[in-house]
């Protein structure tokens, strides 16, 4: 294939995947839409206000940067393996491998798939934050790069679990049990200051502590962690498992017998 | 010589349970031609096809595509190949227009190029008018064509259909084999068919290939297959009931019930002598047709003889 048309393919695949998460908008965009309204309802307003600052912020302000990364970690993971994963079991899959689209634009193109709900959702989260406080962003171009970054990086995390799926059970076990606990446990409601040394330590080993860290000084200015180290390790870990997702893809795991 | 539309050479699967589906075929399909690849259950049809479009990665052996190697340039060979597969492969929930669109897409084709395209495919399957409806909308026979509209949609050299008119009541199918024979004459296009409806295979293809046990056991002319057959069975309904089945001296007659008789006719024998012999007997023979169609007799026989074994219905 050409440059313009491996555009025309990338540009076919991003588009049918936004059509996809668009049309059951009910079950895609509305949910995390209300969940993170009673997040900052709950926490934000009727705790946070017993709390008082957090890191020399208002606790709402604290924890709004956590709940949009929260929000787009989860969007960008679960529209590509639920995505990729229904074309496996629909066989709808088989429309792209018999055609001559190479497998980085088939990765590409679930990869920003999911990057635009992740994103979306991250917009939307935003939008009814503004509704409980003031947003005000320190680091705007590095907000929107680690966002990017993170949505990337989930959504390749999302391609990869629904290559290796079976059952739709297969993807649900990650976002839940993995993701939502190194979620909470990743500095969205507290400082890892407050913590004890040895959970300081302990929590130093989960990634999602850094991109919310990142993203926070983002909003605030204010990390429990190097900038450039968080960076770096995001980066890291995309360049990795999206090796990872080709190879599987370019040797047929989990689609092809 | 033109490159053959599709070559196999010593193709070899072994799936990782050791169940060896593809033993070392050898095939060789012509540009232009109708070929039907025909074979029981598990055969090893879908895997032979599933190789050829990269559903399925070989074990071993060479495929070509209109010359094109597909362990060196798939990507070049598969802008030849179309596929309309044994089950519905797309999303049920999108629409008619953007399934066909979408695969366009795919193969790198403009909207502007596309469009025109998808509309002329979608009118001669007559899908036009449920453009914009969701495929789950569709009946069996409509999501068919929908299959086949899709696979045509880049104007591919070869079109291979895996049981294309599975489940597609008699009507439809008969419109389907005039598109597809259409598809074949006017446009040149290569078609690799299975089927089950060994009818369509005979009134369709050209060429036949016969799989058994993953080995190719026949690779001829549906012509030269048929003349090999050396019996047919006919059956005639009657016009009054008999008690027992007759003697026709040098024919095998059956009776099949109280108003119908079986006849073997070999190759030779005059069809005449028995309507001779029936009438002699004061029986009335009202109609007549085959007992069964001709080339699944001869499949039959194949596939449950062995490749050694001598054809005879």
């Amino acid at each position: 294939m050409n440059p313009q048309q491996i555009a025309i393919a990338l540009w076919t695949l991003v588009v049918k995947e936004i059509k996809r998460f668009t049309r059951i908008w009910p079950q895609t965009l509305l949910p995390p839409s209300i969940t993170m309204t009673m997040y900052f309802i709950i926490f934000g307003n009727l705790i946070g206000s017993r709390i008082g600052q957090m890191d020399g912020y208002s606790y709402m302000d604290f924890i709004v940067p956590g709940l949009i990364m929260m929000s787009v970690i989860t969007n960008s993971y679960s529209n590509v393996a639920s995505s990729f994963f229904s074309n496996k079991f629909q066989r709808s899959i088989e429309e792209m491998m018999v055609s001559p689209m190479p497998n980085w634009v088939i990765l590409a193109g679930f990869i920003l798939g999911g990057m635009a709900r992740g994103l979306g959702v991250g917009v939307i989260v935003t939008l009814v934050s503004l509704f409980f406080t003031r947003l005000e962003v320190a680091h705007p171009l590095l907000t929107l790069g680690v966002v990017i970054l993170t949505s990337a990086l989930f959504a390749i995390g999302g391609f990869i679990n629904a290559l290796l799926g079976k059952k739709f059970d297969d993807i649900s076990i990650v976002p839940t049990f993995v993701l939502t606990p190194l979620t909470y446990l990743g500095g969205v409601f507290y400082s890892i200051s407050l913590l004890p040394a040895f959970w300081q330590g302990a929590s130093m080993l989960n990634p999602i502590l850094y991109m919310v860290n990142v993203f926070r000084y983002g909003f605030l200015g204010v990390s429990d962690i190097p900038v450039g180290w968080a960076l770096a390790a995001i980066l890291g870990f995309i360049v990795v498992l999206f090796s990872i997702a080709l190879w599987m893809l370019e040797n047929g795991k989990g689609i092809r017998s | 010589m033109a490159e053959p539309a599709l070559s196999i050479r010593g193709l070899t699967k072994v799936y990782g349970n050791g169940f060896h589906a593809l033993k070392g075929i050898d095939l060789d399909v012509p540009q232009g031609d109708f070929f039907a690849l025909l074979g029981p259950n598990g055969a090893g049809k879908s895997t032979t096809l599933g190789v050829v479009c990269s559903l399925v990665q070989k074990t071993a052996g060479k495929v070509s595509i209109f010359g094109i190697d597909i362990d060196t340039d798939f990507a070049r060979a598969k802008y030849h190949l179309g596929v309309v597969p044994q089950e519905f492969n797309f999303n049920q929930f999108e629409k008619v227009l953007d399934i066909v669109m979408a695969q366009a897409g795919y193969y790198g084709m403009s909207r502007r190029e596309a469009l025109p395209r998808a509309e002329q495919l979608l009118r001669d399957l007559g899908l036009w008018d449920k453009r914009d409806g969701s495929a789950r909308m569709l009946s069996g026979g409509m999501k068919r064509r929908l299959m086949i509209a899709r696979a045509l949609i880049h104007r591919p050299k070869l079109l291979i259909l895996d049981e294309p008119t599975a489940g597609v009541d008699i009507e439809l199918r008969r419109s389907m084999w005039d598109y597809m024979r259409r598809i074949n004459e006017e446009e040149g296009t290569t078609i690799i068919l299975t089927t089950h409806y060994l009818e369509e295979a005979e009134s369709l293809c050209r060429h036949v290939g016969i799989i058994n046990h993953g080995e190719i056991i026949r690779n001829t002319s549906v012509r030269e297959l048929l003349a090999e057959l050396d019996t047919e069975t006919f059956l005639l309904d009657l016009a009054h009931p008999v008690e027992s089945a007759p003697r026709v001296e040098g024919f095998q007659v059956k009776k099949v019930d109280d108003a119908q008789l079986s006849v073997m006719v070999h190759r030779g024998q005059r069809l005449n002598a028995v309507f001779e012999a029936l009438g002699e007997q004061g029986i009335e023979v009202m109609s007549m047709r085959n007992r069964a169609n001709r080339l699944e007799e001869m499949f039959v026989s194949m596939v449950e003889g062995g490749q050694n074994t001598e054809v005879r219905a």
